[in-house]
């Protein structure tokens, strides 16, 4: 029993980390309808530029404090987001709207080759680590109901903390503030949001930049975990599966969608896996994700697609 | 000029429905045939432009043909090419080795076969689900695949490494051995498939799978059985896509591991036919050339060009400046021509019927 709770909240943990990626998938797709698949790309720039920054900024500055320079780092980096999020919506997006959802799909690989290529030469391709304090230390629960107690990760706690208040912020960002109301109308309909003044060229670029925000988290967190480096933007593949079981277009959907998948993945991988060879981590989001949509072909929280002729 | 079709009357149906209706583009074809055939092998003799560059065309443009029947005639987004490559090599590998004296040509085309029954298999939640959200469940069949190829060691033949390699090719009795006769073997199976191709997306069966990607609720409503052209076109498509995997195990790699039909695999492929020009056999082509020349183009010409302005690129330098160098050209190409190269193909020959007087 103290087992099988151990895994639970070890995948629990997971998937809210898995829900912080995939909030940007949602986040554009809600408000451009493209399916960005540059996220992964996203969350490994952001990261390499926050661990560089923070070696780099004190070293420039002159000075020796730690939380300083993590906070400057943060704060470059967002700005380089945002930077990015421009530069996409003039060189890319801007001069592919009306085009089919495939396109646009090839187009995000393009960028995220681009970025891929463009953050190892900036920053370097070593592996960097980022530590912004997050402790390290397990912690035992529930010690007394359970001979051992149950060990769980205080780092993970922090993180999920973390993604939880980014949620509650972003939906509180997106209910009452003027811009988010602005952003809400865009996904409702481009056309209409258009024609009584919203200026979709702005929206678009607000929206990659949060997108921008929460893969700077995401990267955050992630590479205080495992350090960054390449592969940390194949968690983006991770994460689709959470997208699409969630609903493309449900914010909610991307953080119960995180969760069951990272509940199912661990629990799968210690209780049927062990038995089958192991591994099955890789595919198992994806193989459930396929039955979930064979019941519900929007996702469990996506809006009914309705076809006219 | 000369490339009109002024005075090439059509006084039959067989003659109205040629592939190549003009006189000028059958004498082109029949050129360009002959030159592939003949010409190359005389005129070629290095072996690295057929192990880096023609090999890999001939066989990718085969995977792409098949990818371009699913994603630009069916419009079924694939995402998981790579592994009904997979399956193709791998189902191709065990037949040919736990069985004696299995012809290498039975063994590829039933890795085709193989391959044919997963996609159809994937192929069934397209009933259901459309869109991205198909692509992203084609990634299922990716990721599935690649890990059984991986872990379950019946496939390898229980080799310790995990890589799986077969050697003494033949094919009707000749042995295939030098880059040559690996480049004819290609091409003809590519000839082959490629007429097949271009004779089904022609016919009733390719018509429905138009008329499914244009608007599938319509196409129904008119009668055409969503079920069978769906399939169909996941069968159609695996096949080829099955017989490439299996070329590119037992021709181009001769030993491989399941690395080599990765999800980049895939996203290449969905490259290739968008660049080249989603639903056109042409495009197919284009497409291929192109993802396999520009990245081989790149790596010789960044550091020749960084000698000449004076720097010394490193190795590593030069795989992310073709990385961001890929991914701008990909997007330049989607601005600029959204239809692909084919398209473009398209334009010039128009403009060449009216050339040199415009009106």
């Amino acid at each position: 029993m103290a087992f099988f709770l151990e895994t639970l909240i070890g995948g629990l943990m997971t998937g809210m980390l898995y829900s912080l990626v995939a909030l940007g998938f949602v986040l554009i797709f809600k408000a451009s309808g493209v399916f960005n698949f540059a996220q992964g790309a996203m969350v490994l720039l952001a990261a390499l530029a926050m661990a560089r920054f923070a070696e780099w900024i004190p070293h420039w500055l002159g000075f020796d404090s730690k939380v300083l320079g993590n906070l400057l780092a943060f704060a470059a980096a967002m700005v380089m987001m945002v930077a990015v999020a421009w530069l996409i919506e003039r060189l890319v997006l801007g001069k592919l709207v009306n085009q089919e959802g495939v396109t646009l799909l090839m187009a995000t690989l393009g960028i995220a080759y681009f970025m891929d290529g463009a953050g190892q030469t900036l920053f370097g391709s070593d592996i960097y680590k980022i530590d912004v304090g997050l402790p390290k230390d397990p912690i035992f629960l529930l010690d007394t109901v359970f001979q051992g107690g149950i060990l769980v990760n205080k780092e993970d706690l922090y993180a999920a903390a973390i993604a939880a208040s980014l949620v509650v912020l972003l939906s509180m960002f997106f209910q009452y503030t003027a811009t988010g109301r602005a952003l809400r109308a865009v996904a409702d309909d481009h056309q209409a949001a258009q024609s009584i003044g919203i200026p979709l060229n702005r929206i678009w670029v607000i929206v990659w930049s949060v997108a921008g925000f929460t893969a700077l988290v995401a990267g955050m967190i992630w590479g205080s975990k495992l350090g960054v480096q390449f592969s940390l933007s194949l968690v983006a593949l991770k994460a689709l599966p959470v997208v699409i079981l969630g609903g493309l277009t449900s914010v909610p959907g991307a953080i119960i969608g995180g969760l069951i998948i990272g509940v199912g993945e661990k629990l799968s991988e210690v209780y049927i896996g062990s038995q089958i060879g192991g591994g099955i981590e890789i595919w198992f989001g994806y193989v459930l994700v396929l039955f979930v949509l064979l019941v519900r072909p929007q996702g469990l929280f996506g809006e009914k697609i309705i076809d006219r002729v | 000029m000369l490339y009109r079709e002024n005075g090439q009357f059509k006084t039959s149906y067989s003659r109205d429905q040629q592939i190549f209706p003009i006189l000028q583009d059958r004498v082109g074809v029949g050129l360009l045939l002959a030159f592939a055939l003949i010409g190359i092998p005389l005129l070629v003799q290095d072996d690295y432009l057929y192990r880096a560059i023609l090999i890999p065309f001939l066989i990718l443009s085969l995977a792409a043909l098949g990818l371009n029947i699913l994603v630009g005639y069916c419009g079924q987004i694939s995402l998981g090419t790579g592994a009904f490559m997979a399956v193709g090599a791998y189902s191709a590998y065990n037949l040919f080795v736990r069985i004696d004296g299995m012809p290498m040509l039975v063994a590829i085309l039933l890795g085709g076969f193989f391959a044919m029954v997963a996609g159809v298999l994937f192929g069934i939640p397209s009933l259901r689900i459309k869109g991205l959200y198909l692509a992203v469940a084609t990634l299922a069949a990716q990721f599935f695949w690649d890990w059984a190829f991986l872990r379950i060691k019946w496939f390898t033949n229980d080799s310790s490494s995990g890589s799986v390699s077969v050697s003494n090719l033949s094919f009707a009795g000749i042995p295939i051995n030098t880059p040559v006769e690996k480049y004819l073997l290609c091409l003809l199976l590519l000839i082959v498939f490629g007429l097949l191709a271009k004779n089904l997306v022609r016919s009733h069966i390719g018509r429905e799978w138009m008329a499914i990607r244009d608007m599938d609720v319509a196409a129904s409503v008119i009668g055409i059985r969503p079920v069978y052209a769906k399939l169909s076109a996941f069968a159609v498509s695996s096949f080829m896509v099955g017989v490439a995997g299996a070329l590119w195990g037992f021709v181009h790699l001769g030993s491989w591991e399941p690395a080599a039909f990765s999800i980049d695999r895939s996203f290449q492929l969905l490259f290739m036919i968008i660049i080249g020009g989603l639903g056109s056999i042409m495009g197919s082509f284009f497409g291929a050339a192109f993802i396999v020349v520009l990245p081989i183009f790149l790596n010789q010409a960044l550091p020749v060009l960084g000698k000449m302005v004076g720097v010394t690129i490193s190795t590593a330098a030069v795989a992310h400046t073709e990385l961001m160098i890929f991914g701008s050209l990909i997007v330049f190409f989607l601005i600029v021509e959204p239809h692909g190269l084919a398209r473009l193909w398209s334009i010039g020959k128009e403009k060449l019927r009216l050339w040199p007087f415009p009106h």
